[in-house]
């Protein structure tokens, strides 16, 4: 294809930004399905135009004024030039381009899979539900897909404006107050891919992240069970979280905490991270956020909480059981 | 041309009596003078560029390294918003006004704007709603989301606070000012042109500014459309915004984007202006193709208002529609095209002496080029969705609103130094400039792009470490330093030349247009003769120049008689009558002064003393409007 | 004056001079941009109208009677036409006429006014702008609508007393024709809401 002709030239020219695609970064250009490397080849192929373009210009540009010409400078009007090179040509790249961009919007229409996995994502001032609906689950800031499945996302906001953003997956799609959204992805290689809120949506749009964790089908049907399944463990910190403030926002499914403000927490404690991509998870650090999340995350909306050093201990440990 | 004949010098003395005002601070604040308001205009631009720019300092600085803490989130939210509004708002429109008001009149050959008063109210009302944004920072009372303050975020449920009154009513109080400049403007060059002045010897900057000024007349109302709802919503409680009773969030982007994207070119098209009044000067020729480029520009102007929906292409609209705004958004980058071309082919064909104003031209083709050709990429539907709102977007308009906004206005500043103070600017220290802020520039904004590709959104106050953003953010920070090191350079050049810079000749490069005809500076009546014109560039034709030295045997055109000016047709030039100019007054500074009175009225909700300087705004209108001579006859 | 004389042709001698003034294009533009922004409001109101997928008026409201906003518009109509009639009788240097007529064109949109605020009047005990969108976009354009017919009142009343002061003849009669293209405009886009908020939700 001539597009990856010219993309592979045009690589060739960007040694920095080849490089920079391998460092691990959820990159455009190292994309994890067929929809983001449609749009990794069309940069690719646009970068290339744009290079030329540039360099055409910018030689120009200083070989005009390079050129010390003894003689008075000349009269003619110049039309013709101007309407080959800044009209005919650029019209015909222009055509080609857009007809280009014409054809890779069909990567992200509804591919009308009827074996597509639904995923309902709800976002909030700042962090992301995430319903499984088919499995009757809810969690939050992580999305286990099964690679080579399409996807169906169905985006709503519960507060302000959103946009939900997966570089390596999938293109933007916003979150709109009052509307619902629909999107659809395939992840065709197994791996964390992590995408961010992409519209500005208050205090803390800069700590907005989240995270898909696209594997294989065998590993998503284990996750899926285990997920449907309310929390089992117990002991002295089910009881201290049930009578804490923490089950006024956050629900653990099979105990009495309900609330609907924050994350759902009946199985915090499998996921990477905390806080949605602010602090990994790990025992220590989710001890420190439920002490206060105010110091990591300013404005968000969990207050810092009053507990004896014997209370949080017992319900960090409770949480990170959840698994 | 030097040669001041007998004739003149006494047509001069003539009209210099009739031109007067006062000194000192009553003459500073009743200045009707476009030459001082221009001026005016400039400096208090300049002054909230600077502002704006320390803004950006301060968030890069955030942004140099993961999890900083320089700032506090709602703090960054209202420094990028304020950014970003007063940059649009406060530095580039007002900035590209004030070379306007000072050009205008000269460039046509005439003595004044059609509305001088109308002129120096505007500034006023620029110069206080800068007041009202900037002096709300210190009070954490700033607007803070976003300059394109996006529904529910900014409605009255997610912002409870003042910032987001502070940004409908400091908007709604600032179009009033660009709407009088646009309405001046246009009828400026429709009544006030030199006679012989037909459409197709007009300069392409006096072109260029007005599309312009009548893309501000349309555009515009959206955003005060827009503006006024959300006041409403907020204050009021109607429910225009909000979707709970039937409202829309999508309807604030519509109206938003319906100005916002003209709003791009409304800034680009006159600072594309300033570069081909640069350009043929130092090409040492006509610009070449002047038909298409004037074509272009207004092609321009019409084809900008069907574009807005490439802002929106990830809201979720019907496809159909995608793909006609995407069309449209490619075919309003084949005008750029020809202009970049006019003045290559400009340069090709002429011999560049590289001054210090030239270098700015030529650094900008190639800055604005490169702002082009991503611009290109955003009309291409999928590759939008996914580098729109990240970084890759923030370097593409940098590179189009820096690179082709703000290169060509330090241009023209050094370009038009010598007009504005009578000095000449070191052609040394403006090469120093020129490359420490080309270099800076590029090392802030060229790394964005990757910063973007590499998914990394923007408005964001902080980022992770670990995934790759580091070294990118840490390039863009050291770039902004080097960048603010060129700005401090190009300040202190000029700053030096103001004020110790060997004395400017009337035209000491070779000048094309009227301008270079008056003094430097110009007298306050510009002309003692208005001259006749025969050509595109009448400062290099004989007749043209000859005309402006003819004073006794063109009394017509001295107009010594009164506060006179030359009243000519609209699309030939031909002379129609002297028009009376009205003189120094009080009155706009009162009417400016009363109506921000009222909108800070509005502001702190008090609505009687918004009534109260609401009717003394319109006491001071009807003064203002009073027929001053009785009916005749 | 010597100055007109060389200028412009003999015959221009015997009135103001030929061509449009400055004054006369700024208020033509500002026409256009406050029509722009009468259109913008218009434009929200169909948006808003058709991403309703329920009735319009939504349920609750009844749909507009039509007897007061038919006689607003008679009221409006017929001053434009006293607002005619005032222009020409001064470029035929008829200074009573002229005030007679601005006179009877500030009568007429004063009533206009007020049979405005009696429907308001009704309207409130129905429902207001905090009722929903619907009421945020009726009174919001109508109210809008109505302070320009205000300020085009201030307009003409300033006319007329400057017309009493004498400052109006023969050839010095501009501010009066364009005041009318302000007081026209008005009229123009209070047929343009009869249109989108009374008439089309009967259609």
């Amino acid at each position: 294809m001539a597009a990856t002709k010219i993309g592979r030239t045009a690589a060739a020219c960007a040694p920095l930004l080849a490089a920079s695609c391998s460092a691990g970064a959820p990159s455009a250009l190292s994309p994890g399905g067929p929809g983001a490397a449609r749009v990794a080849g069309l940069w690719w192929l646009l970068f290339g135009i744009a290079v030329v373009v540039c360099v055409v210009v910018t030689v120009l540009v200083l070989w005009a004024v390079a050129r010390r010409r003894d003689a008075t400078a000349g009269t003619a009007s110049g039309r013709r030039f101007v309407v080959v090179w800044g009209l005919a040509v650029p019209a015909v790249i222009l055509t080609f381009t857009y007809l280009t961009g014409l054809d890779a919007m069909r990567a992200f229409e509804d591919p009308r899979d009827p074996k597509a996995l639904t995923v309902e994502v709800t976002g909030h001032q700042w962090w992301w539900e995430v319903r499984y609906p088919a499995s009757h689950f809810t969690t939050a800031n992580e999305i286990h897909v099964p690679v080579g499945r399409t996807v169906h996302v169905r985006l709503r906001t519960a507060d302000v404006n959103h946009s939900f953003w997966v570089p390596q997956l999938t293109v933007k799609t916003d979150l709109v107050a009052g509307r619902v959204n629909d999107m659809w992805f395939t992840a065709n290689r197994p791996g964390l891919f992590r995408g961010q809120c992409a519209e500005y949506c208050g205090t803390q749009h800069g700590r907005m992240a989240l995270h898909i964790v696209a594997e294989p089908d065998a590993a998503f049907t284990a996750w899926l069970a285990r997920q449907s399944r309310p929390a089992t463990a117990a002991g002295e910190g089910r009881q201290v979280f049930e009578a804490a403030s923490c089950a006024s926002c956050h629900t653990v499914a099979g105990t009495s905490a309900a609330g609907k403000q924050g994350p759902d927490l009946t199985h915090v404690g499998g996921r990477r991270f905390l806080g949605a991509g602010t602090l990994h998870n790990t025992p220590a650090d989710l001890a420190a956020w439920i002490a206060n999340a105010q110091a990591y995350k300013p404005g968000n909306r969990m207050p810092p909480q009053p507990l004896a050093p014997e209370q949080l201990r017992v319900i960090t440990a409770y949480l990170d059981s959840l698994e | 041309m030097e040669t001041v004949t007998g004739a003149r010098a006494s047509a001069a003395e003539r009209v210099a009596r009739r031109w007067q005002e006062p000194p000192g601070l009553r003459g500073f604040l009743t200045t009707v003078d476009h030459k001082r308001v221009g001026r005016r205009y400039l400096v208090t631009a300049g002054v909230y560029f600077t502002l704006a720019g320390l803004e950006a300092v301060v968030m890069r600085t955030q942004l140099i390294a993961p999890d900083a803490g320089v700032v506090a989130p709602q703090t960054y939210n209202q420094l990028f918003s304020l950014h970003g509004t007063a940059m649009i708002f406060l530095f580039a429109t007002p900035m590209l006004f004030g070379f306007g008001n000072f050009l205008f009149p000269l460039m046509l050959g005439t003595r004044d704007m059609a509305f001088p008063r109308l002129n120096a109210f505007g500034y006023w009302v620029f110069a206080l709603a800068g007041v009202l944004l900037f002096g709300s920072l210190p009070f954490g009372a700033a607007p803070d989301g976003g300059w394109f303050a996006y529904v529910p975020l900014t409605g009255p449920r997610f912002a409870p606070g003042p910032n987001l009154d502070v940004y409908t009513l400091g908007l709604l109080f600032l179009g009033v000012s660009t709407t009088a400049g646009a309405i001046n403007f246009i009828s400026t060059a429709l009544k006030l042109r030199a006679p012989g002045m037909t459409l197709n010897r007009v300069p392409v900057f006096v072109w260029a500014l007005v599309v312009t000024s009548f893309m501000v007349v349309f555009a515009l109302p959206p955003l005060n459309t827009a503006n006024f709802l959300l006041f409403l919503d907020r204050r009021f409680g109607t429910h225009f915004f909000n979707p709970a009773a039937g409202g829309d969030a999508v309807l604030w982007q519509h109206l938003f984007w319906l100005f916002g994207h003209p709003d791009v070119y409304i800034i680009v098209l006159p600072a594309l202006g300033i570069v081909s009044s640069i350009v043929p000067v130092f090409a040492r020729r006509p610009i070449a193709a002047y038909s298409l480029i004037v074509l272009a520009t207004v092609a321009t102007g019409v084809i900008s208002f069907g574009v807005w929906v490439h802002h929106m292409f990830a809201v979720g609209l019907p496809q159909l529609s995608l793909t006609f705004f995407s069309a449209a958004s490619i075919v309003v980058s084949i005008p750029a095209g020809i202009q970049v071309f006019s003045w290559l082919a400009t340069m090709l064909m002429g011999r560049v002496v590289l001054k210090t104003p030239m270098l700015w031209a030529a650094g900008f083709i190639v800055v604005f080029t490169m702002g082009g050709v991503t611009g290109v990429m955003f009309a291409v539907v999928p590759f939008d969705q996914q580098v729109t709102d990240s970084y890759f977007v923030v370097a593409h308009f940098h590179y189009v609103l820096f690179g082709g906004a703000v290169f060509p206005i330090i241009g023209g500043l050094f370009h038009w130094w010598p007009k504005l103070t009578g000095t000449m600017t070191s052609e040394r220290a403006g090469r120093w400039a020129f490359w420490l802020t080309f270099a800076g520039f590029n090392l802030t904004f060229l790394p964005m792009h990757v910063s973007g590709l590499l998914g990394m959104p923007r408005r964001v106050y902080t980022f992770p470490s670990g995934i790759g953003w580091e070294p990118w953010a840490m390039a863009a920070t050291i770039g902004a330093y080097l960048l603010t090191a060129g700005l401090l350079v190009v300040l202190g050049t000029l700053w030096y030349a103001h004020r110790r810079g060997p004395v400017a000749p009337a035209d000491p490069w070779g000048g094309e247009t009227l301008e270079w005809a008056a003094a430097s500076p110009p007298k306050p009546y510009n002309f003692a003769v208005i001259p006749t014109v025969h050509s595109l560039h009448p400062m290099w034709d004989e007749r043209s120049r000859a005309s402006l030295a003819e004073g006794a045997t063109s009394e017509a055109r001295v107009l010594a008689d009164g506060h006179l000016v030359l009243r000519t047709s609209e699309l030939d030039g031909e002379p129609e009558g002297p028009l009376e100019m009205p003189e120094h007054s009080w009155l706009p500074l009162a009417g400016a002064g009363s109506l921000f009175l009222a909108v800070a009225a509005l502001l702190f909700d008090r609505p009687g003393f918004a009534v109260a300087f609401g009717v003394a705004t319109a006491l001071v209108l009807i003064r203002w409007l009073w027929p001053r001579e009785a009916a005749r006859a | 004056m010597t100055t007109i004389d060389e200028i412009t042709e003999p015959e221009a001698l015997s009135s103001a001079p030929k061509g449009r003034t400055p004054s006369w294009w700024g208020m033509v533009l500002f026409v256009a941009t406050e029509a722009t922004l009468f259109a913008c409001l218009l434009a929200s109101y169909f948006y808003l109208r058709f991403l309703t997928s329920a009735e319009w008026p939504p349920p609750g409201i009844k749909k507009p009677e039509l007897a007061k906003p038919l006689a607003m518009t008679g009221l409006l109509l017929t001053s434009s036409v006293w607002m005619v009639w005032a222009d020409w009788a001064i470029r035929h240097d008829r200074r009573w006429l002229l005030r007679g007529m601005l006179a009877l064109t500030m009568l007429f949109g004063a009533a206009f006014l007020g049979v405005q605020i009696s429907e308001y009047a009704t309207k409130l005990s129905e429902f207001t702008w905090t009722t929903n969108t619907y009421g945020s976009l009726f009174y919001v354009i109508t109210g809008f609508h109505g302070t320009h017919v205000f300020t085009g009142l201030l307009m003409v009343g300033f006319t007329l007393v400057a017309a009493l002061a004498g400052k109006f003849g023969r050839t010095h009669h501009e501010r009066v024709r364009i005041v009318s293209f302000y007081w026209h405009f008005v009229d123009g886009v209070w047929l343009a809401i009869l249109f989108s908020l009374y008439l089309s939700p009967r259609l």
